[in-house]
């Protein structure tokens, strides 16, 4: 056994030791503080899986915004604590959960260490197809270029997951309230000293990510989710509040992206071969000012989506 | 034994892990949490077959990574909606509870 293959056995015990916590313990605040550790831990095993931009995306997203997303709902939810705890489950249905659970992992578990040898790779193709745009890293090729269509997709569905939490606004809000609530630290300490600081330098993190994800691993994705984690830093400390939902400029940064996407893949179908066809000689041009648009429509849309329903009235 | 089958296995297990939460936590938010354990444990399968895929001086097949990118992103927007449902549950009723007479009633629920 060699050192890496150790390392990779420790780390899996590890992200599973942790899962297992997060899944039996019983204080809410705690399982969702070990979601959040098992989420960093999985962007190691991302990067042993050889998937930088995985792991980047990881420790971003699910690492980063999803527990501060579970954090929040946990503190606001303290109150219903005790009335959950009420309805501990029957000894007979959660036997049964567990040896349905049992049954998934060992199939699961079959099924990885039955996987054909040589593996199927799509690797080699989109190795030689890299040429047409110009890009080197292969999964920004892939998310821009090859499967364009998924990722334009995805964005709509940002969309719409936003739209759903901006409905279960109460009705006199509807029109423009601002979203989450208005938060309030000391003007003198760490987090609001930390909210001037960083995000100066976590805005030319994000842009130099989005830059670098064409030859190297990083992109749209991760770039936005830092600027939403600066956003956000501002807006918790107090500094700045929330738009409220009416606001035009916010609607259109929100759509931005999406309308971008669609109007080159339209262009595509118009000039070119497909729809989200690229002409060859402007590949690179076009893919870099979507992902512009897309770093804008990632980071408004996280940040919204964390910040929740609206929920005050626009006049402070 | 290879990286993949190392974390193929603890991917497994993790997907079963939160399959058994989803079932057995009557706390909306835990189900919450453990649904996305679930996920991440099929993702992490994605991961595996990437992995078992490298050609061509890659470290992986680019093709799942993509996928698995896309997917993190999908669900984390579905966690923020049902989290933001949850919080509104708890607005109108008072309460966390996904039972149906508890709801109906209105009233505190920890005699149901």
């Amino acid at each position: 056994m060699t050192v890496a293959t150790a390392l990779e056995i420790v780390l899996a015990v590890i992200v599973l030791g942790i899962a297992f916590w997060t899944t039996m313990v019983r204080d809410t605040s705690a399982a969702v503080v070990g979601f959040l550790a098992y989420g960093l831990l999985l962007a190691l095993v991302w990067v042993r899986l050889g998937a930088v931009d995985v792991a980047l995306t990881e420790a971003a997203i699910g690492g980063g915004l999803a527990g501060v997303l579970l954090l929040g709902a946990a503190a606001r939810l303290r109150g219903a604590e005790i009335s959950a705890d009420a309805e501990r489950p029957r000894t007979i249905p959660s036997a049964a959960a567990a040896v349905l659970a049992t049954i998934v992992v060992g199939a699961l578990a079959a099924a990885v260490l039955s996987l054909p040898d040589p593996a199927p790779t799509l690797a080699p193709a989109a190795a030689a197809n890299a040429a047409a745009t110009g890009l080197g890293n292969p999964v920004t090729n892939v998310l821009m270029a090859f499967r364009a269509m998924d990722t334009m997709l995805e964005k709509v569905v940002l969309l719409l997951a936003l739209l759903g939490v901006w409905s279960l606004a109460p009705d006199r809000l509807w029109a423009g309230g601002r979203p989450g609530p208005r938060h309030r630290a000391d003007p003198n300490g760490v987090l609001a000293f930390l909210a001037r600081v960083l995000p100066p330098i976590g805005i030319v993190v994000g842009i130099y990510i989005l830059w670098a994800g064409a030859n190297h691993p990083g992109g749209a994705f991760q770039g936005g989710t830092i600027v939403a984690a600066m956003w956000l830093l501002v807006i918790m400390a107090g500094i700045v509040d929330t738009p409220p939902v009416s606001a035009r400029r916010l609607r259109l940064v929100l759509i931005c992206g999406p309308a971008v996407f669609v109007v080159v893949g339209l262009a595509g179908l118009a000039f070119g071969a497909a729809f989200l066809a690229y002409p060859a000689a402007y590949a690179k041009p076009l893919i870099v000012m979507i992902e512009v648009a897309m770093v804008l429509t990632i980071a408004a849309t996280l940040g919204l989506l964390l910040a929740g329903a609206p929920e005050r009235s626009a006049e402070p | 034994m290879s990286a993949a089958s190392v974390f193929g296995l603890c991917a497994a297990a993790v997907a079963g892990l939160g399959l058994y939460g989803v079932i057995t936590n009557p706390n909306p938010l835990r189900k919450i949490v453990a649904f996305n354990l679930l996920g991440s444990g099929v993702f992490m399968i994605f991961g595996v077959v990437a992995r078992r895929g490298a050609a061509a001086g890659f470290g992986g097949d680019p093709i799942p990574q993509a996928l698995v990118i896309t997917g993190v992103v999908v669900a984390f927007s579905a966690t923020a909606l049902a989290v933001a449902l949850l919080l509104r549950l708890f607005r109108t009723t008072g309460t966390t509870t996904l039972k149906a007479d508890a709801q109906a009633n209105g009233t505190d629920p920890t005699g149901s």
